[in-house]
């Protein structure tokens, strides 16, 4: 019985240990390896880090790949800018997104699930179509803009396309439920006495939201700010489809540097690099997480 | 009405000038179900009025018409001779100590007893001052920077009384004040309770369903049933003098048998009972024509006890019965005997041990006499 139930366990813990080492951890440990290497032409287009010369084993470790992402502007630009596309795209996630999950967490338990629904229909659709269709809504003979000409609000077409705001309005559009879901998770299991406890201490409402409700919905904050924030600074689709020409985020320069220039080395000292800058922000999540863990006991 | 003239006296017939709350026809209704009904009540300045009354009785609603977070429907709550209709809760000079507690679990338990300060715009150094002096009185000094979760269930209910008490209301409302507590720390707080209420002269209404605490904590009760405060009076007046079947069998126990009023004297009544097989001479003025019916209580611990009959002349000579022992309860200080008298009915006698061992104890299915004082029968007309 109790054989059968410890091996039970370890194959439940088996299952997603082995995938995430397969898929995440070896994969990862490669693009590492390729970050120290140097180009070539061949295949793969790298030079190996471990070769055998005379039968003894040779260790070749180039820093090429990290000290050419310092020295061209380009990289650096890159990086800063999709963080603050991020940052900007989070903030603006967080203040829309709070007040709907709060809505939510506080509406009719008729109406609840049908709120929740709404704010998961949209994956129902591609996320690529519906990118295409901010194109459409954004272009200069667009939507918005022939809707603004015809009532006379603008004369000429405002360039929306391929700027800042369109990017903005791509992220915050696309990556919002992750933003409201665990939100409104956290909101959801709120006491309501502790605000009641507040007014009778003499807090107004707006003031015991800030004491109470906004501290105790910290973990929830930090991860949909996380959902969010990663992803988009290592946005894509979005920025390509939407975004300027003349700044790139991240995401592109990686795939510019892997497919268009075939610099592996480069590309996957980018990846690393990226990874780096976002152990931060999860690292602070963690330590949040494991407070409230503790709070709870 | 009822036996005793004092516990008749309903709050709304004769205005209290002294009251500080009142209650005047107060009605909460939610959809269809009144949870309270007309209560009319006031409450003196300085004074522990406990709400005692089942679950669903609407004392919990009251108390959250008197904090401002319901709404009456109709009728008035003044604090103070001020209408509190229309003023929201952060403005009522009330506090409450919530049944669980309600404590901020972010925050520290200085920083929830300075949260009430904090919200009147008082200086750092006199809030932490105030919270110095309020968490020594709670006995909480040492405690300050520890967060809820890290606190027993003693100490979190004395900093949930040290924040409600910090602001220095004139009013503290307590919803099942000891109800998380176990019974020996509940006996302990509640003597704190008293203690505290005195000190600081703060009137307490206290919420709960626990008779023996209303009886020690407060000064005066109100009994709630079905939305409606059902009597009020002192703990005495309450247990001596119930004014109906209901409030003689929610506090403590009785025994209680159904009658028919046979005899009218002064100063006495003759109640015939069917259920006891004899008349029962009970000394008191009710107002009730012949032949009413009419319910006697009598309380346990009011019933004598004996092997042999009552002398004639005696005390309780007249209201004797015959009886069975079937059941005894030891419970150390007193014994709980169960008699079946001879008309088949059940009665609960509560004897204090007084002696150690010396008299031969009753056994189970000794032949008893039951008696008691013509003064101990209580006449309910409803």
């Amino acid at each position: 019985m109790r054989l059968t139930q410890r091996s039970g366990q370890r194959l439940v813990a088996g299952i997603p240990t082995l995938w995430l080492l397969v898929l995440f951890l070896i994969p990862f440990v490669i693009v590492f390896r390729i970050s120290f290497s140097e180009v070539r032409l061949a295949i793969p287009p790298y030079t190996p880090l471990l070769s055998w010369h005379h039968g003894a084993p040779h260790l070749e470790v180039h820093w090429s790949a990290y000290s050419f992402l310092f020295t061209d502007q380009l990289y650096i630009s890159s990086y800063l800018y999709s963080l603050k596309v991020a940052a900007v795209s989070t903030l603006c996630c967080l203040l829309i997104g709070y007040p709907m999950a709060y809505a939510i967490a506080h509406s009719g338990s008729a109406v609840r699930p049908v709120l929740l629904m709404l704010i998961v229909l949209p994956f129902w659709t591609s996320f690529l179509l519906r990118v295409y269709a901010w194109i459409g809504l954004l272009n200069n003979n667009g939507v918005i803009n022939n809707v603004l000409l015809y009532l006379g609000v603008i004369h000429h077409p405002l360039a929306l396309m391929q700027t800042d705001f369109a990017v903005y309005i791509g992220i915050v559009y696309s990556y919002l439920p992750f933003m409201i879901l665990p939100l409104y998770a956290n909101l959801e299991k709120h006491d309501v006495t502790l605000l009641e406890a507040a007014a009778d201490l003499g807090a107004r409402p707006w003031r015991a939201f800030w004491r109470i409700t906004v501290p105790q919905s910290l973990p929830g904050i930090a991860a949909g700010c996380l959902l969010v924030f990663i992803p988009a600074v290592g946005e894509y689709v979005i920025p390509t489809l939407l975004g300027r020409t003349d700044q790139l985020m991240i995401g592109r320069v990686l795939s510019d540097e892997f497919f268009e220039n075939r610099d592996w080395p480069v590309a996957s000292a980018v990846a690393i690099l990226m990874l780096l800058v976002l152990v931060v922000p999860i690292m602070w999540f963690q330590r949040l997480e494991r407070r409230e863990l503790e709070a709870a006991k | 009405m009822t036996a005793n003239p004092m516990s008749a006296a309903t709050p709304s017939a004769s205005p209290d000038p002294a009251a500080y709350v009142r209650l005047a026809r107060v009605t909460k209704k939610f959809g269809d179900f009144t949870a309270v009904d007309e209560v009319s009540l006031d409450i003196r300045r300085g004074e522990i009025f406990c709400l005692l009354g089942g679950s669903g009785s609407g004392k919990t609603t009251l108390l959250r018409m008197l904090a401002g977070f319901e709404r009456p429907s109709a009728g008035s709550v003044y604090i103070d001779g001020v209408d509190m209709s229309t003023i929201p809760p952060y403005e009522r000079p009330v506090n409450m100590m919530f049944q669980s507690y309600a404590l901020f679990p972010h925050m520290s338990v200085e920083k929830n007893v300075a949260f009430g300060l904090e919200q009147e715009g008082l200086g750092r150094d006199a809030i932490r001052r105030q919270v110095g002096e309020i968490l020594d009185i709670v006995k909480m000094g040492g405690y300050g920077a520890r967060k809820p979760h890290q606190l027993s269930g003693g100490q979190r209910q004395r900093v949930a009384l040290a924040r409600a008490l910090v602001k220095r209301p004139k009013l503290l409302l307590l919803d099942e004040p000891l109800a998380a507590l176990d019974k020996k720390l509940r006996e302990h707080t509640q003597f704190e309770l008293l203690n505290i209420q005195q000190r600081l002269g703060v009137t307490f209404i206290v919420v709960t369903h626990d008779q023996e605490e209303a009886m020690t904590l407060g000064q005066r009760l109100g009994v709630m049933n079905h939305g409606k405060i059902v009597q009020v009076g002192t703990p005495s007046d309450i247990y001596e003098s119930p004014a109906s079947r209901f409030v003689a069998d929610f506090i403590g126990s009785v025994n209680m048998f159904e009658g028919r009023v046979s005899e009218e004297g002064t100063g006495f009544v003759r109640i015939e009972c069917g259920e006891l097989g004899c008349a029962v001479r009970a000394e008191r003025a009710v107002a009730c024509g012949h032949g009413t019916t009419v319910w006697t209580a009598i309380r346990p611990e009011k019933i004598n006890i004996s092997r042999r009959p009552p002398a004639a002349g005696a005390a309780g000579a007249e209201n004797a019965v015959r009886g069975t022992v079937r059941e005894i309860a030891y419970m150390g200080d007193m014994s709980i005997y169960l008699v079946q008298i001879d008309s088949g009915k059940m009665l609960r006698v509560t004897l204090p041990n007084i002696t150690r061992g010396g008299e031969r104890p009753l056994a189970r299915e000794e032949g008893v006499w039951l008696s008691w004082h013509g003064s101990s029968p209580v006449v309910l007309t409803e």
